[in-house]
């Protein structure tokens, strides 16, 4: 990151405390990795699929990834992973995956009607199907870093978001908030695909409250963003949703088609979605596999912790879930350069200095996980119809951005809460921003903090609570803090909430041609 | 009485009106700007600002005077006349009236994945310093969150044995949420559950009037607390009991 001038003990914080805190956190997440490590879901094996090269709907509109993992469920062994079906049932189409797709896709055949292959033939056979896609993802990888090498950035990138819910639409309001100054562009998805558990297929035009993510939208928008891109000389990145029951799947799709930042939290799904712990925690890690290789920033959504619970009295809960987060992103190989670490902007305005606590906090964050490209959410809690008065929430929110070098900015918008951003509401939430980052630029480096003054004080004890927080966390384990409702007030049962049917135990003779690749491609490095 | 908005002097009937265009920003799209606005019958509307938002779309903001009046008497609205109760009164006159715990249910149903309204009534902390639900003694409170689809509440509110059910619309795409608070209605009454229970929806574009138009109880727009939804419920519950 370029220009990070802010880097400095301005809080006067324990770096004991950070460290004990990185190391519970660590124990936490190595307690709950043994089990990832243990088991897969029918999501990561679609993944696999999908890295493979397998897409496409059947004649009812089935994707062919879906299929053919119920197929084996039913038929064969889900247990022994994705790879060797499909290997097997290539051997018989001359490896040729195009051909058997067409049959497949068309018949009743079983993929289990196949002899199993052994595990190094049926590496071999997929060899050329692994190369040509991760080849494809290390080529997107390079052509973005190309593009951000080739055109400057700032220390903080605005990021808004679209949701018309129609696909051409959404690229006609990115590329008006890209020229206005956006730097990232989210796409919001449909609401309730989180809950979906497949990926729907092709482009979309109907959605509600977004847009549905899928590969061939994912492709539409990055093609007009590059167009926009090279027309500013400014890389606009695009952003889309991984949490959900399809987290890997879309780190697939999205590392295929060159997104650049996921919302990719290791608990979101648990906390807010009430989908089962055990099949997020494995998906989150392949996911996170996926984006680490593709060089895509996670973002993850401690902020939602706030609008749920109380953001003064709770802000230990965000730094504690934060380390959490950087623990498990270090076990799926994330520099920490891809770490986009959420948090938020959430203290009531009518709190009595309200805004030194935000600011003591952002600075918290910033100092504490200085090579991450942290995500700041903007007010929304506190936010009702007076429009005027949300602009100026706002305009407080980008002063502690610039003032603490947040790294991904994500706009308020003056009607939160009212509707979905119009084109204009998004246009003066930039030059908002635009005005702030101009006329304070320097302010952060400027400034020092009274020893033991407010601001201080503050961030010390958010840390030392959340130090208290993760040594409960860790006596306890993951799963059991979770079930007792540890983050956001909110209870969520061992084996309780979607998709835990979709979970399980790897066999002896499990392999994941992709996961094994990735895995030999960090050890090397 | 007759009235007017009101900007400086009794009657100029001043207004602010701002809009995006889908045109370049030059004079004819100024002239344009102004002619929407007189054809929303504003008198000498003046474009005091315009700006272009790139990719041939301009926004512009204007200020003019509301021609006409309104007769205020004429104006009837359907209001919560009841005055909120505290939460240590709504506990007591619980106590006093029922010899069980009244269940509330709530969720923000349908597609909307946001849960700050039906939090801020529900969940124990509340919001603004008012305690939700959760908190009430004799109040048994149950918050499914969101994306609650109208099935499952339905199904959930006869498991529980609601009393009283809160629905939760905070934001909105092309009035998806009155399609949404519709249909549950209509489910309610499929179930022969309507008349069992008091139906109440909030969120920020939802007002008394709108709600009673749909087919609920009540409603309660921004500004509402846990107490105003209690008091309401209660006291309609202790009616409907005699």
């Amino acid at each position: 990151m370029l220009g990070r001038k802010n880097v400095m003990n301005k809080l006067n914080l324990d770096s004991t405390q950070i460290n004990d805190c990185r190391d519970l956190a660590s124990e936490i997440a190595d307690q709950v990795q043994s089990f990832i490590n243990e088991h897969s879901t029918v999501s990561v094996e679609r993944s696999v699929l999908r890295l493979l090269g397998v897409d496409g709907v059947d004649e009812l509109g089935i994707p062919l990834p879906n299929r053919i993992i119920e197929d084996i469920k039913k038929y064969g062994e889900i247990e022994l992973g994705a790879s060797i079906y499909l290997a097997s049932a290539l051997k018989e189409y001359d490896g040729n995956l195009a051909k058997f797709l067409h049959h497949y896709s068309l018949s009743s055949d079983s993929i289990c009607d196949y002899p199993l292959v052994k595990k190094e033939e049926a590496i071999k056979i997929l060899q050329p199907y692994i190369d040509e896609h991760l080849n494809r993802i290390i080529e997107n990888k390079r052509k973005r870093n190309t593009y951000l090498t080739e055109y400057n950035r700032g220390t903080t990138d605005l990021y808004v978001i679209v949701a018309t819910g129609n696909i051409d639409e959404d690229v006609v309001q990115a590329i008006a908030a890209a020229k206005a100054g956006a730097d990232i562009i989210a796409v919001i998805r449909s609401t309730g695909q989180s809950l979906l558990d497949f990926v729907p297929y092709g482009k979309t035009t109907e959605g509600f409250g977004g847009t549905f993510a899928t590969q061939e939208n994912f492709r539409i928008m990055r093609a007009a963003l590059d167009k926009v891109s090279e027309e500013e000389k400014r890389y606009i990145k695009l952003v889309n949703y991984a949490s959900g029951l399809c987290m890997p799947e879309i780190a697939a799709m999205g590392a295929l088609e060159r997104l650049d930042v996921l919302l990719n939290d290791s608990m979101y799904g648990i906390i807010f979605r009430d989908i089962n712990m055990k099949r997020t925690f494995v998906d989150q890690y392949f996911s996170r596999l996926i984006n680490a290789y593709s060089g895509i920033i996670i973002n993850t959504g401690e902020d939602n912790y706030l609008t749920t619970s109380d953001a003064l009295t709770e802000a230990h809960t965000v730094l504690a879930s934060q380390f959490i987060n950087e623990a498990f992103a270090k076990r799926a190989h994330l520099k920490e350069e891809l770490m986009g670490l959420g948090h938020a902007f959430e203290i009531s305005p009518d709190i009595e200095n309200s805004f030194l606590y935000e600011l003591a906090q952002a600075q918290m964050a910033r100092e504490i996980f200085p090579n991450a490209p942290l995500k700041y959410m903007p007010p929304t809690k506190h936010i009702n119809g007076n429009i005027f008065r949300a602009y100026q929430q706002n305009a407080m929110f980008n002063m502690v951005t610039t003032m603490t070098d947040q790294t991904i900015h994500l706009l308020g918008m003056m009607t939160e809460a009212i509707h979905t951003p119009f084109m204009s509401d998004r246009y003066l939430a930039i030059k908002n921003a635009k005005m702030i980052q101009s006329a304070m630029k320097d302010l952060g480096s400027e400034i020092t903090f009274k020893e033991d003054g407010l601001i201080q004080t503050r961030a010390q004890s958010v840390l030392k609570e959340a130090l208290v927080l993760l040594k409960q966390i860790k006596e306890k384990g993951m799963f059991e803090s979770l079930a007792e409702g540890v983050f956001a007030d909110t209870k969520r049962p061992i084996n309780g909430g979607k998709g835990l049917d979709g979970v399980f135990l790897k066999s002896q003779n499990y392999f994941n041609v992709i996961s094994d690749r990735l895995e030999a491609s960090f050890n090397e490095d | 009485m007759k009235i007017k908005p009101y900007g400086d002097t009794l009657n100029d009937g001043k207004v602010q009106v701002s809009f995006t265009l889908p045109i370049e920003k030059n004079q004819k799209g100024i002239a344009a700007a102004k002619q929407i606005a007189k054809s929303m019958g504003l008198l000498d509307p003046a474009v005091v600002h315009a700006e272009s938002i790139e990719n041939g779309f301009s926004f512009y903001i204007l200020y003019g005077s509301f021609g006409k009046e309104i007769d205020f008497d004429s104006i009837h609205v359907e209001e919560i006349t009841t005055k909120a109760l505290s939460r240590k009164e709504l506990e007591k006159i619980i106590e006093q009236e029922f010899d069980r715990e009244i269940i509330f249910v709530g969720a923000s149903t349908g597609t909307d994945a946001h849960t700050v309204g039906i939090d801020a009534i529900m969940n124990m902390k509340g919001f603004a310093g008012h305690y939700g639900l959760e908190r009430y003694q004799g109040i048994q409170a149950y918050n499914l969150g969101s994306q609650v689809q109208n099935e499952e509440f339905v199904r959930i509110a006869r498991e529980k044995n609601a009393d009283v059910l809160l629905v939760s619309q905070t934001v909105t795409q092309k009035d998806v949420h009155l399609k949404n608070l519709v249909e549950l209605v209509e489910l309610l009454e499929a179930e022969k559950l309507r008349e069992k229970v008091i139906l109440i929806a909030g969120g920020a574009r939802i007002t008394h009037e709108l709600a009673k138009e749909l087919g609920y109880d009540a409603g309660f727009g921004p500004g509402s607390f846990a107490e105003d939804v209690a008091t309401f419920a209660i006291t309609e519950l202790i009616k409907r009991k005699q």
